[in-house]
């Protein structure tokens, strides 16, 4: 595996030097990159239960059918997160370097069916967010209601960020993951750093 | 420090804490608690500005926000703010702030001209005046802005940052006095999630400024208990220093928060301001009231203010406006007033519209104290300069409203004025609520809502505290409800307050005063634009009768006030003058925002670096490294020339466009969008949405593809390849790769739902390098081993899978050059290992990294189109001359369009190329093409310059262009018309360079 040497991600370059790792301590927020994370995105038709069956044979997942609600699931790599997006789409998330055995397990499972599996592990990064203030700190891009009681741990969202549209997923009461389009990963750091000043916030060293 | 008008004693102000601030130059001292204008006041100075229009004396006639007159420029250098208004100021120390539209000094302005001569300027004089000669204006205005402007806006960069933030509640409660802290309070108790902000820097609203009790202890008491309570709770935010300036459709309100403006010192971490963007489910509104100016003759003096803010002075900021004050009255509300300065040593004398102001417990009270109380008069005028000296007082006919009895001179150094109270509908307004007419006490009040919205207590028209405190419990409490949050247990009680028994007002529009016609004495109407009652009258004799034509007229209730104390005198005279009802006149539409929004809190953090997103390939800072100069391409940055040292544009671009054409180049194409499309109907979609036709194409295979919309015209193209029988990839322009996946999507949703086709953006999941010249085959055979690259097995417009530099990838053997080209895709995070290892690899060959502009003139040679610069959205694909590209067998989108009449017209403008006389004349993109220049425009157009570029391989100037019959005039002479010459030009095929395509294969 070539790539997994000299692969990069956007935000490589973003990360605290070494040595100077950035404590959470006093900070209201902390920014990290969780870099090359799998994304496997799966679009097909929620109606057909024998679509959703295969998935399930194949991966082990049931399908979210409520809108913007995640289903976990534990591996031995780690949690496979998969991610509501639409009525007819859904985001596989987990640990890096799964897509591969994923994609196949679902084309796989998926013969003949009309159905649309795509790896895009390297069109997105992962950028997580967490620390007592995280939700004050997003609720200066964003306008959806992320309160707990709204916006609970396990929730999802397609939305804005300031000018950057990302996937947003509520991962525990304290953080979300921010799933970023590759391109706009810097602005939106930069973005995050700068609305984040206000309360100390502090950037982490990128761990997948 | 003392200053002559504190009192001893009292106020919310922090007496241990003095404060030095400037104001026109001259150093006072103030105390932490208060405003610019209470400062002010302390030292005894009410002259802090001179007027709009006619340059009068003026003071500060209220204490908030509604503030007319004392308008300051605040602050120094870059943060200079003019329009200040001095009553909401917070002073800190340091602070500056100086007056405004005086010249050359507050004291001896010039401009005062216009005051001796106003009988010349009425209101809406230059709209007549200044009609001649038409040319004129421009000089005008200079003149007339230099004269009536306000304040001066700063002219360096903003040097402060600013926030927005967007906040959900159950609960949203605008104001935090009585009503409001009742409502939240109420609210908060059902677990209902709760916002409640209010202007002030504390709660309170009225209570600040109030003697009166709540539950047998001093109100503000009860104030702090209630923002204790408050602020303990989670679920509840409270804002002070913010006001909400804007109600939306669906509940959606904006509100200013002034986080550091009264802070000496900012921390650097803060911003100045914050905006918030709120959206409630219930909005209780509970602004308050704003008192009315009565209009007499000559009620503009520094010195003449509302009696209401009088008492907040005295009561709130422990300071006396005067030390002999006449109270002008037609309520009992100023009685309060009169009281309270009365036994802070002031004295005073209340001069009461009403014959008989007897029934309400405040005047009783007042007449209990012995204060000397002329009903059935009414101050008629005022004297002095730039202080009130003396008031006018008269008894006054009730019904005939003249002037019945001789004219008193009241020596005195404040005029307190009341004309009654209007409910604060501001808000209510602009969401859409009707205001209703309430005749017996002559204010609008909140009328049928039209979102989930309810108002309480004086914003309500229920002016008395006990309404307020049972009132905004019952809001609080209903509105949590229908929020779905309902209180368990028992009905929390409003606290016990005195009740106080209050009698009508009785309305008097206008004054009368001693000059019936109102010439030489004004009676002020609205007085931060200086419209007079007999500006009102006279609008109604020019037949401006509507309310909406008065304001335009008179300008009357605009300016940064939108004339919150003048509105309804102004529509009450104008009702007088065109003798109609009030309701009927009717009210201006109320705008947001409520009170002036700086453009910083607008802007939010969405200026310099983060003014738009900067979108970066993942080979970016290889390009960077590489001195590449960028070229935004929408939001995307990408390498429009790499410069070596000492090299200007043209030699970059010259070199780097004949290492492609002599050997080998590489560029960045990574932006392209990418759309993976799968599902059995997949070629019935590109059949739709392409010109062309999509059925035959074999797996492994690319075709080049035209868009248009339903107009027939063209808006996007690309190739795309099928990677097997119902899977493929489609590639858009850079610009448009999002617009194409939407226009597809729409069209699949609404018009095409039968169609089984699945559509994904892959745009940033591949980087994209091509590689591309005689030497391509020759470098990607030294990268990639499992790929024959045989012209045989692997021809043009084909697709293949292998490895590239160890990488998984995908070719695409195509070109946008003319050349032998392959534009690789790997995983994006791969982008950039591949493009180094391209540029090792290719070292023998010269490998030349090239940009945007070296790609354009490229494809320019070939007469390759750019959508979006060639094309303009008035272009079909016939006009581009690629009716090849256009099925006459088949149906897609756009076709019947083609068909109709204007666009299968002959004559229609078409693509051609152009050939300068002169080898090294670049024409500019953009110029006109003429049949012959004439001396100067008009002249007819025939077309236009689409791009332009030098050709190093034909040693000689290209240009694309759109002319008119175009292709029927290839080899005629045409004319250029710029600036400095006429530049000749031949008409030629849009193809320069290889038309027969030999270079393809390498």
């Amino acid at each position: 595996m070539v790539e997994t040497v000299l692969r990069q991600s956007p935000l490589s370059t973003c990360h605290p030097e070494v040595g100077a790792l950035a404590e959470i301590g006093e900070a209201g927020a902390a920014l990290r990159e969780r870099p090359y994370r799998t994304k496997v995105n799966l679009r097909g038709d929620a109606a057909d239960k024998a679509f959703l069956k295969a998935v399930a044979g194949a991966t082990g997942i049931e399908l979210p059918l409520e809108p913007n609600r995640t289903a976990v699931i534990e591996r031995q790599f780690g949690p496979v997160a998969t991610l509501w997006l639409g009525p007819n789409e859904w985001l596989f998330t987990g640990a890096p370097d799964q897509a591969a055995a994923l994609v196949e397990a679902l084309d796989g499972a998926l013969i003949g069916r009309h159905a649309a599996v795509n790896d895009l592990s390297g069109s997105r990064t992962t950028i997580e967010l967490s620390g007592p203030r995280h939700l004050d700190l997003l609720a200066k891009g964003c306008a959806l209601d992320l309160d707990l009681a709204a916006f609970p741990v396990g929730a999802c969202a397609q939305t804005h960020i300031a000018r950057a549209l990302v996937i947003l997923h509520r991962t525990a009461e304290d953080r979300v993951e921010i799933h970023v389009a590759r391109s706009f990963a810097e602005y939106l750091w930069l973005w995050l750093l700068d609305a984040g000043a206000e309360y100390g916030v502090v950037t982490l060293a990128g761990a997948p | 420090m003392t200053t002559a008008f504190r009192t001893a004693k009292g106020g919310r102000i922090d007496r241990s804490q003095s404060i030095g601030f400037r104001f026109d130059g001259q150093n006072y001292w103030g105390n932490a608690g208060d405003t610019l204008a209470s400062a002010l006041l302390a030292n005894g100075v009410h002259f802090v500005g001179r007027s709009f229009k006619y340059h009068r004396p003026r003071g500060i006639m209220t204490a908030g926000s509604e503030e007319p007159n004392a308008l300051v420029q605040f602050g120094l250098g870059d943060r200079t703010e003019p329009n200040a208004r001095a009553t909401v100021v917070e002073l800190h120390e340091g602070l500056v702030a100086a007056s405004q539209n005086a010249w050359p000094t507050l004291g001896s302005d010039v401009g005062v001209v216009n005051s001796w001569a106003s009988r010349l300027i009425p209101a809406g004089f230059y709209y007549k005046t200044f009609m001649w000669p038409r040319f004129g204006w421009k000089f005008y205005e200079r003149a007339i802005r230099h004269a009536a402007g306000l304040g001066r806006a700063p002219e360096g960069k903003d040097p402060d940052h600013y926030d927005k933030m967007h906040a959900h509640c159950d609960v949203l409660v605008v104001g935090g006095g009585p009503a409001g802290l009742s409502a939240a309070r109420a609210a908060a108790m059902t677990g209902a999630r709760v916002i409640v902000m209010d202007e002030g820097p504390e709660f309170g609203g009225s209570l600040l400024s109030e003697t009166a009790e709540i539950a047998g202890r001093p109100a503000m008491d009860w104030v702090a208990g209630v923002v204790d309570e408050l602020a303990e709770r989670s679920n509840v935010r409270l804002l002070t220093r913010t006001s909400a300036v804007g109600y939306y459709d669906h509940n959606f309100l904006v509100a200013v928060e002034r986080v550091t403006d009264h802070l000496a010192a900012p921390p650097e971490h803060l911003p100045r301001q914050r905006l918030w963007k709120v959206r409630a489910k219930q909005v209780v509104l509970a602004q308050g009231a704003i008192e009315r100016p009565l209009v007499f003759a000559d009620n503009d003096r520094p010195g003449i203010m509302m009696a209401g803010a009088a008492r907040s002075y005295l009561n709130r900021y422990g300071v006396k406006v005067g030390n002999r004050v006449v109270v002008a009255t037609n309520n009992d509300s100023a009685y309060a007033a009169a009281a309270d300065l009365h036994d802070a040593g002031v004295a005073v004398t209340i001069v009461d519209i009403r014959d008989e102001p007897t029934g309400g417990d405040l005047p009783l009270a007042a007449f209990g104290k012995g204060i000397d109380v002329l009903s059935g008069h009414a101050v008629i005028g005022s004297d002095g300069g730039r202080r009130v000296e003396a008031a006018y007082v008269a008894q006054i006919s009730p019904s005939a409203k003249r002037i019945a009895g001789s004219i008193q001179r009241f020596e005195c150094d404040a005029i307190l004025m009341s004309g009654g109270w209007n409910p604060s509908v501001h808000l209510f307004s602009q969401s859409g609520g009707k205001l209703a007419y309430d005749r017996e006490r002559t204010i609008f009040i909140p009328g049928e809502t039209r979102q989930q919205a309810r108002s309480t207590g004086a914003a309500a028209g229920d002016f008395s505290l006990v309404d307020a405190l049972t009132d905004g419990l019952a809001a609080g409490l209903e509105a949590a409800a229908d929020a779905g949050h309902r209180k368990r247990g028992g009905r929390p009680q409003a606290p016990a307050v005195a009740p106080v028994i209050t009698v009508p007002l009785e309305p008097l529009w206008s004054v009368p005063g001693r000059d019936p016609r109102g010439r030489t004495n004004k009676h002020f109407v609205d007085f931060q634009n200086d419209v007079t009652a007999a500006d009102v009258a006279l609008a109604a004799r020019e037949g401006y009768l509507s309310v909406e034509h008065l304001k335009r007229y008179t300008t009357t209730g605009m300016g940064t006030d939108q004339g919150k104390s003048s509105n309804v005198n102004a529509l009450a005279l104008m009702a007088a003058a065109s003798g109609r009802d009030i309701p009927e006149v009717g009210t201006t539409t109320f705008r947001p925002p409520f009170v002036p929004v700086s453009f910083g809190a607008l802007a939010g953090r969405n200026v310099d670096h983060l003014a738009d997103p900067v979108r970066k390939t993942p080979m970016h800072r290889w390009h960077e490294t590489a001195g590449a100069v960028f070229e935004d391409v929408g939001q995307w940055k990408r390498p429009f020339y790499y410069p070596q040292r000492g090299e200007g544009k043209q030699a970059a671009v010259n070199r780097e466009v004949r290492a492609v054409r002599n050997s080998l180049g590489i560029l960045d194409a990574s932006t392209l969008g990418k759309i993976d499309i799968r599902g059995p109907d997949a070629r019935k979609l590109l059949n739709w949405v392409y010109t062309n036709a999509w059925n035959k194409l074999e797996a492994g295979r690319c075709r080049y593809g035209l868009m248009c919309h339903e107009d027939g015209m063209v808006f996007d193209d690309g190739v795309t390849a099928c990677l097997d029988e119902n899977h493929f990839l489609m590639h858009t322009t850079t610009g448009n790769a999002a617009s194409v996946l939407g226009w597809i999507e729409e069209w699949l949703q609404t018009e095409w739902p039968n169609l089984k086709v699945w559509c994904t953006s892959v745009t940033e999941q591949f980087a994209t390098v091509t590689i591309c010249g005689p030497n391509a085959r020759r470098l990607l055979g030294e990268l990639c081993g499992d790929i024959d690259l045989s012209s045989e097995a692997f021809p043009f417009m084909s697709v293949r899978e292998g490895h590239v530099a160890g990488l998984r990838a995908r070719v695409f053997r195509v070109s946008f050059t003319g050349e032998l080209s392959y534009e690789i895709n790997v995983s994006a995070d791969c982008g950039l290992a591949l493009w180094n290892a391209c540029m090792m690899a290719g070292e023998k060959f010269g490998i030349t990294p090239f940009g945007t502009e070296a790609m354009h003139v490229l494809r320019a040679e070939k007469g390759y189109i750019i959508v979006g610069q060639d094309t303009d959205g008035t272009v079909t694909p016939i006009d581009l001359g690629m009716g090849w590209a256009v099925s006459a067998t088949k149906d897609f989108l756009g076709k019947r369009s083609l068909a109709r009449a204007a666009t299968a017209a002959p004559g229609r403008k078409e693509l051609v190329g152009l050939m300068t006389e002169t080898p090294t004349d670049v024409l500019p993109e953009g110029a006109q093409i003429v049949e012959k220049a004439l001396e100067s425009a008009p002249m007819p157009m025939l077309g236009h310059v689409t791009s332009s570029y030098y050709s190093p391989n034909l040693g000689h100037s290209i240009a694309l262009a759109l002319v008119r019959d175009g292709r029927n005039r290839i080899g005629e002479t045409l004319e250029v018309p710029l600036p400095e010459r006429t530049c000749r030009v031949r008409l030629t095929d849009p193809v320069f360079f290889d038309k027969e395509g030999a270079r393809l294969d390498g």
